[in-house]
């Protein structure tokens, strides 16, 4: 299979607002629970290991018209909120089992308690993690909230989650995340031949599809786009920050790519890459999921950080370690947790010089000229400059 | 017996409104007020070591225990914005890069700093020397303390509060609590003051505590009463001062409470309404329950178009940021690390939705209110995002009217007086048409 026909598959389930693939995936087994989660990381393990597809909801992108969530929130609010209302109000997930709201800002917090007052029927949960890192008091704490989830997905799909379908599938998805990892390493490898678009979309795909799937579709695609032999173009290397929740219109990503710049890295879905290195896949398998949150996770504004000498570090090692010639901060309108860190991560950014520029987005953003201006400049400055 | 409406320091504040007369109680609360900030900004002649922290979920028994002073940011933006200084801190903000998007409490806070940080007393106000994030209810009290440690680089320490996703405290979310309490928190205020923790300390301030909690839950709800002697948005934040902030655990605490609470039995029983800038309030038309927070930098102006209006808030969420005590929670000396867990955890902003619903709907209820009214502030998602599903459920469930307006806390810029008066006539308008219409009906 070419990357084109893989991509072309990726694209139509990006553009599937009903979820179609899902669907089917549960009407296969009338036993079959599907649960969703919103950005920025849940232990999908857990649902895996009890028979339970999860299905990542990111939104309603820039083709979903947007009418009965836009009552539910004033204008100063972002709009992955207002578009995941549509998404349950219109009944697009109405073959979904339960929903997970990440405590990532007040926003998806309050929206996880709407949420109980809409879909009453559902199982609903805030999952809550540490932000103390300390394996005794942030650790335990975690552990028992893993706990809970586990027990709460017990109940809701009659099946028992076991330590060793736990460990299972966390062998599952230590597999997807070294894919993804590999996929990464190939796009700042050889951008030329691995467009963001790409990136992008199979990310996505993982959202919606099960994870065996989305694990060979990813081996295929690495193979197809090896053996390219596109030309390289002289575009900058950037990495894109901030758009780790409400994502930007696809047409966004492109337009970055068309306006010089290649993207090396982004934290685009972070759930994908969140846990960073192998979760061991002996012992108990709820310590092991809690170890790695704690120790070898990604970095996001979500993340409280201990010690002001961390701030901004976790970017800049990518920074480093990708290559990169700049940072384009892109966060999402009214989004307080990227844009409080904001700041702080581009004094980190100026006092290592490296080149940064920002700007604001909404997942449903139209105009594409001024961000395609704004980014064309920013490669030709660092060309110039460089 | 007489009033002045003074300077108010709720629960994320404080404000300065002249009257000719003064209570009793006013004279204390001012006094109070003051004296911390005296104490604040003369740190090197008393010696005394400075705590920053936030109001919702503050460990002031536990900081006190320790001899420390404690410093609110939320606080001083209040000061700030009272003063009209805000809308220039803010935009300081701004031009150092922070967005325009963001709570504008954070950017008051950083602007202060860019002006000299200067004590509403006019005075400097000292560097923090430890910064003791408690962040309940809200995320960005997070990232805000993150950049006050970039400015003052001094020891800060964390206490995460976890969030009432189902609407109950487990019994995880209070031992993680006390866990941090016990070797993260307490130790660093061992650490920065010098002093070691004494539990007997502790007790002694909660009890204090337990008591001034109970002469507010009375004074608060004596806007039962018809008509009610207070209003319990407007008026009681500045009630609300002395417990949010620097004193709840002190004697002073104790003394206010009770003579405020003599202050009000006293007015119920003369019948009298509420005190206002404009003077007593004699006649009481509208009776409204209030959620979200109050606009700071036009408070005045804000208040002003509800009394002219015989429109008095009976009870309000606001007024429940810092500890929710009206629904039985206090203090327990007894179980001090346990029931600072609790009150942390029990923080109007950090219960789930459908709770906040639930207990806004026994307010309307409770209180018989006319209405719901809802001031939606820009800058804070923690409070508004739900707002108007909020609405809609106590609509449903009490069949009184709801209304929204909105403007923010401290940001001049989102203050549109024509705007938010012209959204509370019709709304007015509306409850007397329902008036009407349920006389007509009962009259059938
Ligand atoms: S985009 Fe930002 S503010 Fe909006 S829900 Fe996501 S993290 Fe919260
Ligand atoms: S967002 Fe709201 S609760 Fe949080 S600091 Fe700002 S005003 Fe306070």
């Amino acid at each position: 299979m070419s990357t084109v026909e893989i991509i072309k598959r990726c694209e139509e389930l990006y553009e599937d607002t009903y979820f179609t693939a899902a669907r089917e995936w549960k009407a296969a087994d009338p036993s079959r629970r599907v649960i969703g989660y919103m950005p920025v990381y849940v232990p999908r393990e857990i649902m895996h290991a009890g028979g339970m597809m999860s299905l990542g909801i990111l939104g309603g992108g820039d083709k979903l018209e947007v009418i009965h969530g836009d009552a539910y929130y004033q204008s100063y609010i972002c709009r992955i909120p207002r578009s995941t209302i549509e998404l349950g109000k219109t009944g697009r997930l109405d073959f979904v089992d339960g929903m997970l709201f990440p405590s990532i800002c007040d926003v998806i917090r309050n929206l996880s308690g709407m949420w109980k007052l809409m879909f009453p029927d559902n199982y609903v949960r805030y999952f809550d993690v540490p932000q103390n890192y300390k394996d005794d008091i942030g650790g335990n704490y975690y552990i028992a909230e893993l706990q809970e989830l586990r027990e709460g997905l017990e109940k809701l799909s009659g099946n028992k989650i076991t330590d060793e379908a736990i460990r299972n599938s966390i062998k599952v998805y230590n597999l997807n995340r070294k894919l993804i990892r590999e996929l990464y390493d190939l796009r700042a490898e050889m951008p030329q031949n691995v467009p963001s678009n790409d990136v992008y979309l199979l990310n996505r795909a993982g959202m919606v599809i099960p994870v065996e799937d989305h694990n060979s579709m990813l081996r295929k695609y690495m193979d197809a786009a090896k053996a390219l032999d596109n030309p390289i173009r002289d575009n900058c290397r950037i990495i894109i920050n901030g758009s780790f929740c409400e994502q930007p219109p696809l047409n966004l990503i492109r337009s970055i790519e068309l306006a010089g710049c290649y993207i090396v890295d982004d934290d685009y879905m972070l759930v994908n890459r969140w846990l960073l290195g192998e979760v061991p896949t002996s012992g108990d398998p709820l310590v092991n999921l809690a170890n790695a949150f704690l120790h070898e996770s990604a970095d996001s504004a979500a993340k409280y950080c201990d010690h002001h000498e961390d701030v901004g570090m976790y970017l800049l090692s990518t920074v480093k370690e990708r290559q990169a010639e700049g940072v384009i901060f892109a966060a999402p309108s009214f989004c307080d947790p990227a844009l409080l860190e904001r700041p702080m991560l581009t004094d980190r950014m100026r006092e290592h010089d490296i080149p940064h520029i920002s700007f604001k987005y909404a997942e449903n953003s139209g105009q594409m000229q001024p961000i395609r201006e704004q980014a064309g400049t920013f490669a030709d400055s660092i060309k110039l400059w460089s | 017996m007489s009033t002045k409406i003074e300077t108010p320091t709720d629960s994320h504040g404080s404000s300065e409104i002249q009257e000719p007369q003064k209570d009793s109680s006013m004279l204390m609360q001012k006094e109070m007020i003051n004296s911390n900030y005296d104490a604040l900004t003369n740190t090197a002649n008393n010696g005394k070591k400075v705590c920053s922290t936030f109001v919702p979920g503050n460990l002031n028994e536990l900081i006190q225990s320790f001899g420390l002073l404690n410093n609110l940011p939320e606080t001083n933006a209040i000061q700030n914005a009272m003063r009209q200084q805000s809308g220039g801190m803010i935009q300081t903000a701004e031009r150092q890069g922070h967005s325009e998007d963001v709570c504008t409490y954070v950017k008051a806070d950083i602007g202060m700093m860019s002006k000299g940080n200067i004590a509403p007393n006019g005075k400097p106000m000292p560097n923090p020397d430890l910064l003791l994030l408690s962040y309940t209810g809200c995320f960005t009290f997070m990232k805000w303390f993150e950049l006050l440690r970039q400015e003052y680089k001094c020891e800060t320490v964390m206490l995460q509060v976890p969030y009432q996703g189902d609407g109950e405290i487990t019994q995880n979310m209070r031992d993680f609590v006390v866990k941090q309490l016990k070797e993260e928190v307490i130790p660093a205020l061992e650490r920065v003051s010098g002093n070691a923790f004494d539990i007997d300390k502790l007790r002694e301030n909660m009890r204090r505590s337990a008591q001034a909690e109970d002469d507010l839950v009375w004074v608060l709800e004596s806007a039962k009463n018809k008509p009610t002697p207070i209003d319990a948005y407007f008026g009681a934040i500045y009630y609300l001062g002395p417990i949010f902030t620097a004193f709840r655990g002190t004697q002073q605490a104790v003394d206010y409470y009770r003579v405020l609470r003599q202050e009000i039995e006293q007015r119920v029983k003369n019948g009298q309404g509420p005190i206002t800038p404009g003077g007593e309030m004699t006649k009481e038309r509208y009776r409204l329950v209030m959620e979200g927070p109050p606009n700071w930098t036009n408070f005045r102006e804000f208040w002003k178009m509800f009394y002219e209006e015989g429109a008095v808030v009976v009870a309000s969420t606001y007024t429940k940021v810092g500890g929710v005590y009206d629904q039985g929670f206090r203090h327990d000396a007894d179980n001090p690390l346990e029931s600072l867990a609790d009150y942390c955890l029990g923080c109007y902003t950090n219960r789930n939705l459908p709770k906040r619903v639930d207990m806004l709907e026994k307010y309307v209820k409770d209180y018989e209110a006319d209405g719901l009214l809802i001031n939606s502030i820009k800058s804070c998602n923690s409070f508004s995002a739900g707002q108007l599903m909020m609405m809609q459920e106590i609509e449903k469930r009490t069949g009184a009217p709801g209304a929204f307006v909105e403007t923010d806390l401290v940001d001049p810029r989102y203050f549109s007086a024509a705007n938010v008066k012209n959204r509370l006539e019709s709304y007015f308008q509306m409850i007397e048409q329902r008036r009407q219409g349920n006389m007509i009906a009962s009259a059938r």
